[in-house]
């Protein structure tokens, strides 16, 4: 707690994630990003007049899924309200979107810290909404700003959980958390350079022990993850120092300059909104009964945490490695993929997590396409496991995989990559080493064991490293210990 | 060909489809009608000639082949169309500055419902702006004149509509309706107006006013001509999610009817502000349907007195939100466009607005308003539900509702347009129904002795419009 002289950190946030849907929410265009500008529009999601809104039954079912994903309840009724404001990029003048009678309420997100510590945030309530255009402000030498429609009427739902993280580490592990479930149940991609997710933080803070909250400010336009935890994290401090100084926080709305690594207040203009709610007339209710909420949850994926226990359980890894491996369905699907050809969890896992993610994030290849496939790191595995190579000639048939694609039997045949494990025709080699150097060997005897590398090294010299390092160790031991 | 001016569209679409009348002929007249006769009154803002005599051709053409009858029951009939139904190629312009130059890219689905039926659209009617009014002396294009007296108004909001009709321009016009926009100038102009069940006919298309109550609605001369232009325009459609799916009989075939329908009169339709003429005639509509069989009970809607404080609050909130779009960014005009943003949108919408929809625009902001919206909206929307709830007790007791139109025959141009709330009363007997969504018709019987028209109004329970052409069939028969 000290980490904030004295104060605690009180934070929610409102985490805006894109459907993937093939249409848009209310009309027929297609739901796509970067297209060119003002060409995904129609006169529905254009705002023409006259043209009326009719909602996307694939919108309504991603949202349920998210809902359930997180434990939520469905709500049989709801209705959707329009949001009033004027912006250039808000063509109707307001935005459709659920106020007091959202489809998903409650539910709770459980994450992990990064040194592993388990955490839970509930959540208030997941709405429905359709997302606005973008204003695109001039560029030098121009004076207007233009605006790009084709983002209007994207469907978005609004993930609002409750105050209850305490540090920006907690806002980041439940973030990450959220992207993780929307990704596994294909909700949405989760990229926020895209825009396809995006999260706004509600921070205060208060005394430590006070029980009631402090001012709390809203801080805007964080572009990754990292950039959440940092703009917390600046605000949490901006907003403490202010206190300690005698001043007082105001609510306001601020927006986060990555490059400067500052949050700033919005002009107050801007912010001052009076809404005006009220239900949208032109939509009726949306009704989901129980048979739909069921058939949804009867095709949902397998969770994050689901994935996780059955992989520690199954394939008998540690609790952290099933955390990485289940980072995302394409990582995770591709270790399930390696465990249908071999029994080793535990090696497999490591070489996923070491070798593979270390290849892939320098080539920048996508996991489930590489070259590199399941069965083929199982190959290594299994050879490692059977001693017909060693983990030093793995790492030699692996790199040439990734090279050339080919498969483990093809490199070790070509590399004559066999191990040696023969006990005959390593102690021929032994005692011809031995016998010439005979100094050395006295040296040992007289107490300087660590020249015992000396003699494995020239083992492994004498068979180009294809001596099985544990028998040559064994053997060895024996002739000069003996 | 026979005077036009005195054909049904029930006469015209036999004839087209006997190859007897030519589509392209009857288009021609009511064109030249509308450029005469309709320029005198002000009836039109747009006449759409071009792509009138191609439908016309079209359809006379599909006529020769004889493939037309019956899937085009208005085969050739020229119909106007109210200035909020987006119709493509021609401006929509709601008799708005704001619109300056919007040509809509779409039609509305009730415009294409009309073409597939074989109706040709020959113009684009003069309306009170946005739909807000009930002289049509709120647009930007100048008011309508009643046909009967041209120092007279001719009701509103659909007052281009109407009076084409009642002008003879054209059998059957489509105008809007709120909250009595058809059926007030109807009984003001002495023609047939319907304001169908909500959901009756799509929307899509119709530049909002209060999408909870808009309705597009037909003007006819004949309870036949107007059955059939409801016929044409219904049915769900998917664009819009509050039309409604409705298994519709065929009107026409059911208009002639034994049936003894029970009529209730609510009292408190015949209290305070009706003018003496206007209530003595709903008496005597009253006497002759007793006399053909048809009896009457008393009822009671005790809502009545709160319902124009409930219609103003609703329908101006929606309003308020539903004109946030014509902002000057994206179509219609734009002022100050070299200044700030905020500037361009209030020069805009200051320039390009009347002061009627300026007023509504403020009084919807304000029950929106945070700390108002309990008060106002919310409270608004539950008595509206009591309203409903009046017309379902009464619908139990019986099969319609009879009552005036409008409390008053035709007034004066200038009459009322500088006192509001005088002027918002003239839908005082028509907005429950439409708070409610219930179906009704204002049907033209009698004339005051200035021989203004007058109009009685039905009302009916949810999709039961054909009791509505039935009594209208029942009471024109009778009276003439």
């Amino acid at each position: 707690m000290s980490e904030y002289d004295g104060y605690e950190p009180v934070i929610g946030l409102e985490i805006h994630a894109q459907l993937q849907t093939e249409s848009k929410i209310f009309c027929g265009c297609k739901n796509a990003y970067g297209e060119p500008p003002n060409t995904l529009t129609c006169p529905v999601c254009l705002g023409l007049p006259g043209a009326l809104p009719v909602l996307n039954k694939q919108a309504v079912e991603k949202a349920i899924k998210m809902i359930l994903a997180v434990g939520g309840k469905v709500c049989n009724r709801s209705v959707f309200a329009r949001k009033n404001y004027f912006y250039p990029d808000l063509p109707k003048g307001y935005q459709i979107s659920q106020f007091d009678k959202p489809i998903g309420e409650g539910g709770e997100i459980f994450f992990s810290l990064e040194d592993g510590t388990k955490k839970s945030c509930r959540l208030t309530r997941i709405h429905i909404e359709e997302d606005a255009g973008k204003s695109l402000h001039p560029e030098k030498g121009e004076s207007y700003t233009r605006v790009d429609l084709n983002r209007c009427g994207t469907p978005l739902i609004e993930i609002v959980s409750e105050p209850e993280m305490r540090s920006p580490e907690e806002a980041y592990g439940y973030f990450v958390k959220v992207k993780q479930i929307l990704q596994y149940t294909k909700v949405c991609s989760g990229d926020m350079e895209k825009g396809h997710l995006r999260c706004d933080a509600n921070i205060s803070v208060r005394p430590v022990g006070q029980e009631e909250f402090g001012t709390r400010t809203e801080v805007k336009n964080m572009n990754s993850f990292k950039g959440v935890e940092r703009a917390i994290k600046f605000e949490i401090q901006r907003q403490v120092k202010l206190l300690k100084s005698g001043g007082s926080v105001t609510q306001a709305t601020l927006l986060w300059d990555e490059s400067r690594q500052v949050a700033e207040a919005m002009r107050s203009k801007e912010e001052s909104h009076d809404y005006r709610y009220f239900p949208e007339p032109d939509l009726v209710n949306l009704v989901v009964n129980d048979v739909w909420i069921e058939n949804v949850r009867e095709n949902m994926p397998e969770l994050p945490d689901e994935k996780s226990e059955r992989f520690i359980k199954d394939y008998q890894i540690r609790p952290y490695d099933a955390m990485v491996l289940t980072d995302t369905t394409s990582l995770a699907d591709y270790y399930d993929e390696v465990m249908q050809y071999t029994k080793d969890g535990r090696t497999a896992a490591n070489w996923v997590q070491s070798e593979l993610l270390g290849v892939l994030k320098d080539s920048g290849d996508d996991i489930s396409t590489f070259k590199v496939r399941p069965n083929m790191i199982a190959d290594i595995v299994n050879k490692i496991e059977s001693k017909e190579i060693s983990g030093k000639m793995a790492k030699t048939v692996f790199a040439e995989m990734v090279e050339s694609g080919k498969s483990a039997d093809v490199i070790i045949k070509e590399k004559g990559l066999v191990q040696i494990s023969d006990e005959k025709q390593l102690l021929a080699i032994i005692d011809s080493i031995i016998s010439a150097n005979t100094g050395n060997v006295d040296k040992y005897k007289s107490g300087k064991t660590n020249i015992f590398g000396f003699f494995v090294g020239q083992v492994m010299k004498e068979t180009k490293g294809q001596a099985n390092p544990e028998v040559v160790n064994r053997l060895l031991k024996q002739k000069l210990d003996g | 060909m026979p005077d036009y001016k005195e054909l049904t569209a029930k006469q015209m679409a036999d004839g087209v489809k006997a190859g007897k009348l030519s589509a392209v002929e009857l288009a021609k007249e009511a064109i030249n009608l509308a450029k005469t006769e309709g320029k005198a009154i002000n009836a039109f803002i747009t006449i759409c000639e071009e792509k009138a005599l191609k439908q016309a051709a079209a359809v006379d053409a599909l006529a020769k082949k004889g493939t037309s009858s019956p899937s085009q029951p208005l085969a050739g009939v020229p119909v106007a169309i109210k200035d909020n139904i987006s119709y493509t190629d021609y401006a929509t312009t709601c008799a708005s500055h704001i619109l300056d130059g919007y040509i809509p890219p779409y039609d509305a689905t009730c415009v294409k419902n009309l073409i597939d039926a074989g109706a040709i659209i020959i113009g684009k009617t003069n309306m009170d702006e946005f739909a807000m009014g009930s002289s049509n002396e709120n647009s930007f294009y100048g008011p309508v004149k009643n046909p009967v007296n041209h120092e007279l108004v001719p009701g509103g909001s659909s007052g281009g509509s109407t009076a084409a009709v009642a002008q003879k321009i054209v059998p059957i016009a489509f105008g809007s309706e709120t909250g009595g926009s058809v059926r007030q100038p109807a009984a003001l102009c002495g023609v047939f107006g319907l304001k169908p069940t909500y959901g009756g006919i799509s929307r899509y298309g119709l530049v909002a006013f209060a999408s909870s109550t808009d309705q597009i609605a037909p003007l006819a001369r004949t309870a036949e001509d107007i059955a059939l232009a409801y016929q044409a325009a219904a049915g769900r459609d998917e664009n819009d999610s509050t039309s409604v799916t409705f298994d519709h009989p065929v009107y026409s075939e059911k208009l002639a009817t034994d049936k003894k329908f029970k009529i209730g009169i609510p009292k408190e339709y015949f209290a305070e502000g009706l003018d003496d003429e206007v209530k003595q005639t709903v008496e005597e509509a009253i006497k002759l349907l007793e006399k053909n069989g048809h009896t009457f009970k008393e009822i009671s809607l005790p809502m009545t007195d709160r319902a124009i404080a409930v219609y103003y609050i609703i329908t101006s909130a929606e309003a308020s939100s539903n004109l946030a779009r014509f902002d000057g960014v994206k179509y219609g005009l734009r002022e100050a466009g070299d200044k700030d943003l905020t500037t361009m949108y209030s020069t805009t919408r200051d320039s390009g607005f009347g002061a009627e929809v300026k007023r509504r625009i403020m009084l919807g902001t304000y029950v929106l308003s945070a700390g108002y919206y309990e008060a106002y909206y919310r409270k608004a929307s539950k008595v509206r539900e009591l309203i409903r709830l009046d017309f379902e007790k009464a619908f139990n007791e019986v099969d319609l509702i009879i009552s005036p139109t409008s409390p008053t025959a035709a007034f004066k141009l200038g009459e009322k347009i500088d006192d509001p709330l005088t002027m918002y009363l003239s839908d005082i007997y028509t907005a429950s129904a439409s708070l409610a969504g219930n179906p009704g018709i204002s049907v033209p019987f009698g004339k005051t002795k200035d021989g203004l028209p007058i109009g009685v109004q039905f009302l009916a329970p949810w999709f039961n419009e054909l009791s509505l052409f039935q009594i209208s069939n029942i009471l024109q028969k009778s009276a003439s």
